[in-house]
């Protein structure tokens, strides 16, 4: 009876130790909390940053409308840049990007695809061995570097074919086409190789040709690939800004033709910048030429998604 | 025989389109190592720059672009690491997830002026600490965190669901599966994605401009104590990095050899970049090896 | 597995401790610079003045081992501002204070350490080597667009002005085109880009610094005044200005020191002549903010 007694006591004891031990938190699972909470921190830096910079950026880039008055469509439409005189008008900075943006992609495109289906369906072997590490060191090459060739060769090159000072759109192009085309081709490459087999096999056991597999097959079916690569490349040269500032002559008229000088939002704010005296007219609107780009590369973010999806939806079907 | 002769002609025009663009590639290193490597020495290396002229030597640049690297890999590593862990294992597949996905693709997606400018805001205007090399250091963080963040959870997402649940089913906890299991395995991938990314942010230049500033000043070697104001390690001195360097006697250098400096700095830098580009091969591999014993 | 698992517990500590620093450091830091004013001082600004101050503080410096004396670019516009903002000691400006919307001139004490004299440069094709001040305006206006207009060769003129808000232009527009708008044209940032555009570029003009002059360009002399130092001390060259160097209210301490550095004949009769500058010692007139030139 008391041994009885003793053991149930001794039993009781014993689950009470074992209850506490699960109630409290095991070294494994105190662990994980510690993990959690670092790796917690860490996304919390950058969502901090992030939102900091969209707020920082935001805030100072519409005090010219809000503190200074301007009106956002004068602004966007006025080609007429000179802040000190009270003069805001940024369309020719906005269309120059754009024009040099959009130029560099269409002239990088047939070469970037042209590049990528020689990797992916002419000679695989070549394009992984030799090719990919040339794509791969023209995507390391610093931008200050492709600036001062264009400085050095390109520029002096369009002074001998088309006269005038040689800086220009189309010295900008030109670099930009470089430093655009790595960027699209190895997207494209990614791609042309994520289209399945069969597809290709299929179109030539029906006796297509090469060219009509690629053209007909390959690049169809993987059209929302290539846009997307595209707009990565957009997104690079409109963003840009020591390469393009040191050949396109920062002239803030309105680009008449591609070897007339222009400029971009980029070259303004990197010339800029420093000349002008924080909260005042001239650097708000500076600011406001940087959340243009920011908006931009919002933009061209929401563009590869809705390409995305729509891929998506072309294969699911 | 008409599809037969597009195919011939198609196969041409792309073998021209890539003998072109292997051609724009040799040019450019040509170009830069023969314009640049004559003009290559070792007091061009080491020497100081003329302050006026923008002439001399690099030796300052060099040193402050390897400094402004080892500290930006010393902030943006470890917080990568830990976000990368976060959306490998952590992150739910929820609104709140996506949200912070998109985050990080906006901040990649920034162009690097205005990351500059940002840094520019907060460093040198709003918190007053002027033109320095922790600005710059920082400044290059905000621009290499979305990149390492990318690339440290894709190799830790591609390392296979059984090596988890083995760690976990041993009783490990979640944080020691991934810290002591996973990580170890997806090390090759991540060591190379940081190779890389240090070779860009070595050739970065504006988002240092307003934020590490454009001047050199001459720094005592033999002062290696953070805290005096010539020491190299300093982080509250300007540093002028070689990337900005170039940048800045192209476009205010007084020097007559201007061409021959920056053709000479260029190749410099085109070196520096591919031995990362080649070290991030070579390692990764090695650690590859190391990883999974195989030979 | 577990000579990894180790290594990969290393690294993790490691980055555990890394992110403390990176906190640690950024934070010291911020604090570092607003503390010992006394012995350090920063001089921020202008690009043009940024070599002679680099110059010239390390010259102080050698004396005064005790003085931390940092030298930054950066553009007027930011040392104006970081001047005014109280987070440096010196603002380089190339321009008055008075001519910066957004700067409160009364509230800094202006320190007028060099002249810089300016000259309109062409490229040497153009056949031009002298030229009224009217003909330079409507050059610079857009209203002659052919060098034949004003006796050149039949070739187009490429103006090449300086970025907007600029210190070299706004000297320029102040003498030059007192007034009138500058027609749009091209803008170069920067003194160097100027003088590799003039020379290699055929009808183009712009203008520089007189340090800037090379044998490669042609610096054009205005109404038969040739641009040289010694007329801009009597002030017949028109085109000149001051290099500013700066403080919020009076100077104290080191920076009063280097201040005094800055004018003593030391510098002035050798430094401020080597780069190509005019010593302030030398000029027989003075220039105050509103343009207004007095006799000395």
């Amino acid at each position: 009876m008391e041994q009885t007694n003793f053991q149930l006591k001794k039993q009781d004891a014993q689950s009470d130790e074992w209850e506490a031990q699960l109630h409290h938190a095991t070294k494994a699972t105190r662990e994980d909390w510690i993990g959690r909470g670092i790796s917690y921190f860490c996304i919390g830096i950058i969502i901090l940053v992030v939102a900091s910079m969209l707020w920082f950026i935001t805030s100072k880039g519409i005090a010219t409308f809000t503190q200074n008055h301007v009106s956002l469509w004068k602004f966007l439409s006025g080609t007429n840049w000179a802040p000190d005189q009270g003069q805001t008008g940024a369309l020719p900075m906005i269309l120059g990007s754009f024009a040099v943006t959009f130029a560099a992609a269409i002239v990088a495109t047939p070469f970037a695809v042209g590049t990528a289906i020689f990797m992916t369906e002419i000679s695989p072997n070549k394009g992984r061995k030799f090719l990919q590490p040339v794509i791969e060191l023209l995507v390391g090459i610093p931008s200050v570097v492709y600036g001062f060739i264009g400085l050095a060769v390109i520029v002096p090159f369009m002074r001998h074919l088309v006269g005038g000072s040689g800086f220009g759109i189309i010295s900008a192009t030109f670099v930009l086409f470089v430093m655009v085309l790595p960027t699209i081709t190895s997207m494209t490459v990614d791609s042309l190789r994520a289209v399945p087999r069969f597809y290709k096999e299929a179109s030539l056991a029906l006796g297509a040709t090469r060219w009509q597999t690629v053209s007909r097959v390959i690049l169809r079916s993987a059209t929302s690939g290539i846009l997307t690569a595209i707009i990565f490349g957009m997104a690079r040269a409109f963003g840009e800004a020591l390469a393009v500032q040191m050949v396109i002559g920062n002239a803030a008229i309105m680009p008449k033709n591609l070897i007339s000088p222009a400029s971009t939002l980029t070259s303004q704010l990197t010339t800029g910048i420093g000349d002008t005296i924080d909260g005042t007219l001239p650097n708000n609107a500076l600011w406001s030429l940087a959340l243009i780009l920011l908006l931009m590369s919002l933009v061209f973010n929401a563009l590869v998604r809705i390409i995305a999806k729509r891929g998506q939806l072309k294969h699911e079907r | 025989m008409n599809a037969k002769r597009t195919d011939l002609l198609a196969t041409i025009l792309i073998d021209l389109i890539v003998a072109s663009v292997v051609g724009i590639l040799f040019f450019l290193l040509a170009y830069i190592l023969t314009a640049g490597l004559p003009h290559v020495s070792w007091s061009f290396l080491t020497g100081a720059t003329d302050a006026f002229s923008g002439a001399g030597g690099i030796g300052v640049q060099l040193f402050n672009s390897f400094y402004l690297l080892v500290l930006t890999m010393l902030i943006s590593v470890p917080i990568s690491l830990g976000a990368g862990i976060y959306l490998a294992e952590y992150a739910k597949d929820n609104w709140r997830t996506s949200l912070i996905r998109s985050a990080i693709e906006v901040l990649s997606s920034l162009p690097s002026v205005v990351v500059g400018l940002f840094g520019f805001l907060l460093f040198v205007v709003k918190f007053k600490i002027g033109f320095s090399v922790i600005s710059g250091a920082i400044a290059l963080t905000f621009f290499n965190l979305p990149l390492l963040t990318r690339n440290i959870e894709e190799s830790l997402s591609a390392v296979s669901r059984s090596q988890r649940e083995a760690g976990l089913s041993l009783g490990l906890s979640k944080w020691k599966t991934e810290i002591g299991i996973i990580l170890p395995v997806a090390l090759p991938g991540i060591v190379t994605g940081i190779v890389l990314s240090a070779g860009r942010v070595f050739g970065e230049a504006a988002a240092l401009i307003y934020t590490a500033g454009q001047s050199a000043p001459v720094t005592n070697f033999a002062d290696w104590n953070p805290m005096d104001a010539a020491s190299p390690l300093n982080p509250l001195r300007p540093a002028e990095t070689l990337a900005v360097h170039i940048w800045k006697v192209n476009t205010e250098g007084l020097a007559s050899n201007a061409a021959a400096l920056s053709a000479a700095a260029s190749a410099v830098l085109i070196i520096a970049v591919l031995l990362f580009n080649l070290g991030a091969r070579l390692l990764g591999t090695y650690l590859y090896r190391r990883v999974t014993a195989s030979k | 597995m577990n000579k990894g698992s180790k290594l990969a517990m290393g690294i993790a500590a490691i980055s555990l401790l890394l992110v403390g620093c990176g906190k640690a450091t950024s934070s010291t830091s911020s604090k570092g610079s607003s503390e010992a004013l006394s012995g350090k001082v920063t001089a921020v600004g202008s690009t043009a003045l940024q070599p002679l101050a680099a110059k010239a503080g390390s010259n102080f410096t050698a004396k005064n081992s005790k003085v931390n004396l940092t030298v930054q670019g950066g553009g007027s516009g930011t040392g104006l501002s970081q001047v005014q903002a109280g987070a440096v000691s010196i603002g380089d400006s190339d321009i008055f204070a008075e001519e910066k919307a957004g700067i409160k001139a009364d509230k800094l004490t202006d320190h007028k350490v060099a002249v810089v004299g300016m000259a309109p440069v062409v490229n040497k094709d153009a056949g031009i080597k002298n030229l009224k001040m009217a003909q330079v305006k409507q050059i610079f206006t857009g209203k002659i667009t052919n060098w034949k207009e004003v006796g050149g060769k039949d070739q187009k003129i490429v103006i090449i002005n300086r970025a907007q808000g600029s210190g070299t232009r706004a000297t320029f527009e102040n003498a030059v085109l007192k007034g009138a708008t500058a027609v749009k044209s091209q803008e170069q940032d920067s003194n160097g880009a100027v003088q590799k555009i003039v020379s290699t570029t055929p009808g183009a003009i712009s203008y520089l610094a007189f340090s800037y002059f090379t044998n490669k360009l042609q610096a054009v002399s205005i109404d038969n005044v040739t641009p040289t130092d010694n007329n801009v001390q009597t002030n017949k060259w028109k085109i000149w200005s001051y290099e500013h160097m700066y403080t919020k209210g009076k100077p104290t301490g080191a920076t009063a020191a280097f201040l005094k550095f800055m004018n003593s004949k030391d510098v002035q009769n050798s430094l401020v002549k080597d780069m190509g500058y005019i010593s302030i010692h030398d000029m027989k007139v003075t220039k105050d903010a509103k343009g207004v030139v007095t006799q000395n």
